[in-house]
């Protein structure tokens, strides 16, 4: 029996990047969230926003690498972010302007708004391949490593190694400074509350004087920015390919049910449930209970549920269980 | 006149509901617009506010034409509407609920919720409860104060008392009258239609869409051909 080895290794491959990725998919699902009890339609093109944030980003970078601006450690596309997340905010407000606006203003149902959505999704994944092209990039040029994995294998003389990217510090920071303030903006502010009360009830807050315009924009602006630096981070992560936003879809969309539409805080937590059932049912537990079963009646197989492969049919699993036995989602939100 | 609609007409689509209609009040007073269902009560009082297009006629306000307006502008002219459903936030908590009455208003915000909480004092023990779990009679006190925040001078009430208890009626009643010894004045629309001209000033009776009676509270009352029609003996 060996614990300390057991939870390093857990803490290694499932706790750190369950942590990480968990606040990828969060704020995803916080955007989609924000977009849909506001604006009442189901956003599908948020995950190309998202890959159309860090695409800028990108573009920004390579800009400051070429003149020499770097926060070394720090990888330079944090730097970037600022103006990303300013130019993400204009290109949704434009794409509102010529498609989600017109149908808002002839009251389409929101299925209409949801497909619109989708073909607005097909358009940015081919703008962003004709801009930056369909090749897996890694965009991380700043120190790796926070914590190397041999340096806790020496200090406490273990077996396993404990490491701590840097990519994965960040999307923690960022996302807790991010959503911090975004709660702060919903609850506390004036212009916040005008906007819950205008997804609240649209008739009542118009008799009340909020101006509608106004919400639409500030929702954009939450959105976008959202949408930015989530795909960022996450192409920071991993590392920046187009292709594989368009499949991120589906988790985020997975964790916003989940937590229970329409409920910011649900969002939060379903992006975590997603990140974690998909971490934890697609991991190898042989080595993990290799320290924690006498050699005897060690299993010879790998001890996994799924193969990784798998892993967005693990969201998609979660998805159903939880329509079918809870159909508000974990915090009560509509029902869909 | 604080309020006066000669000879409107309106409707939904093309459909007309109410024809020739005349409502109008003074300063001050309370008026109740009363008939059967169908009657067209809501209608007029929507077309008065802005939410309903006018076929015919007109509406002053402080004698001057609001026809055209917006209910937003209208509201900014101190007009304020309480609808018969949907009047609150429902998942905003009490206070947030009247901050968000108050939005178009730059200052004395605190003072108004302030003044509310004095005239509804139940809703200052649940400030920051949230709406939806209010008992029906204090939603609609939610809805009256909502109403208050943009400090109207005229208020209007789409059936206030709509599917509260008898008691909380009473209570509600009672309320609209104290709003209005506060200088506001009000035109409200019931089904209850006793109740309703009992603390009227004036009272108009629609059937069909079109003026009935036009008194006061009181005559409508003890006429014997209103009482027989409209108030059931």
């Amino acid at each position: 029996m060996d614990y300390i080895n057991a939870i390093t290794l857990f803490a290694n491959y499932i706790f750190i990047p369950g942590l990480s990725y968990g606040c990828q998919l969060a704020l995803g699902a916080l955007g989609i969230t924000i977009v849909y009890t506001v604006l009442r339609f189901s956003n599908f093109a948020h995950g190309e926003f998202m890959s159309f944030g860090a695409m800028i980003s990108i573009l920004v970078m390579w800009y400051f690498q070429d003149v020499g601006i770097s926060i070394h450690p720090l990888p330079t596309i944090i730097l970037a972010l600022p103006i990303s997340i300013i130019l993400t905010i204009i290109f949704c407000l434009l794409i509102d302007n010529f498609c989600f606006s017109y149908y808002r203003k002839n009251n389409s149902e929101s299925v209409i708004l949801l497909i619109v959505s989708i073909g607005i999704m097909f358009f940015t994944n081919g703008l962003i391949r004709l801009i930056i092209g369909p090749a897996d990039r890694n965009i991380n040029d700043g120190e790796r490593f926070l914590v190397k994995a041999r340096t806790i294998k020496k200090m406490f003389e273990l077996n396993e190694g404990l490491a701590i990217k840097m990519s994965q510090c960040l999307t923690i920071t960022i996302t807790i400074l991010l959503v911090t303030f975004v709660f702060w903006f919903l609850n506390k502010t004036k212009t916040g509350k005008s906007m819950r009360a205008y997804s609240d009830n649209k008739d009542l807050s118009l008799l009340s004087g909020i101006n509608p315009e106004r919400v639409v924009l500030i929702t954009w602006v939450i959105a976008g920015m959202l949408a930015c630096v989530a795909g960022t981070l996450y192409g920071l992560d991993k590392s920046y390919k187009p292709f594989t936003y368009l499949n991120l879809v589906l988790p985020i969309f997975a964790s916003a049910i989940v937590g229970g539409v329409g409920n910011p805080i649900g969002a939060i937590i379903g992006g975590f449930v997603i990140a974690y059932s998909e971490i934890i049912i697609t991991f190898a537990y042989r080595r993990f209970l290799g320290y924690l079963l006498p050699d005897n009646l060690l299993p010879e197989s790998l001890m996994q549920v799924l193969s990784t492969d798998y892993k967005i049919a693990v969201s998609f699993l979660i998805l159903v269980i939880v329509l079918i036995i809870k159909p508000t989602g974990i915090y009560k939100g509509k029902l869909i | 006149m604080l309020l006066k609609a000669s000879k409107i007409s309106c409707g939904y689509e093309k459909t007309k509901i109410v024809e020739n209609c005349d409502i109008y009040l003074k300063k001050g007073q309370i008026a109740s617009i009363v008939g059967p269902n169908g009657a067209g009560k809501s209608t007029a009082m929507k077309a008065i506010f802005g939410l309903l297009p006018l076929f015919e006629g007109k509406v002053f306000f402080n004698n001057e034409d609001i026809s055209n307006l917006k209910p937003q502008e209208r509201v900014l002219k101190g007009m304020s509407f309480v609808p018969q459903t949907n009047n609150i936030f429902p998942s905003m908590t009490v206070e947030e609920n009247l901050e968000m009455g108050g939005f178009i208003r730059k200052k004395g915000i605190k003072e108004t919720i302030h003044q509310v909480y004095e005239l509804f004092p139940v809703l200052n023990e649940k400030k920051s409860q949230i709406a939806e779990n209010l008992s029906g009679g204090q939603r609609q006190q939610l809805a009256f104060g909502r109403a208050l925040m943009t400090n109207p001078i005229f208020l209007m009430l789409d059936e206030p008392s709509a599917g509260v208890s008898p008691k909380i009626m009473d209570e509600l009643f009672n309320k609209v009258r104290e709003i209005s010894k506060k200088g506001v004045s009000i035109l409200m629309v019931e089904q209850n239609a006793k109740q309703a001209l009992k603390i009227s000033d004036i009272g108009f009776v629609l059937t069909q869409g079109k003026n009935k009676f036009i008194d006061s509270g009181k005559k409508l009352l003890s006429n014997p051909e209103v009482r027989e029609s409209f108030l059931g003996g």
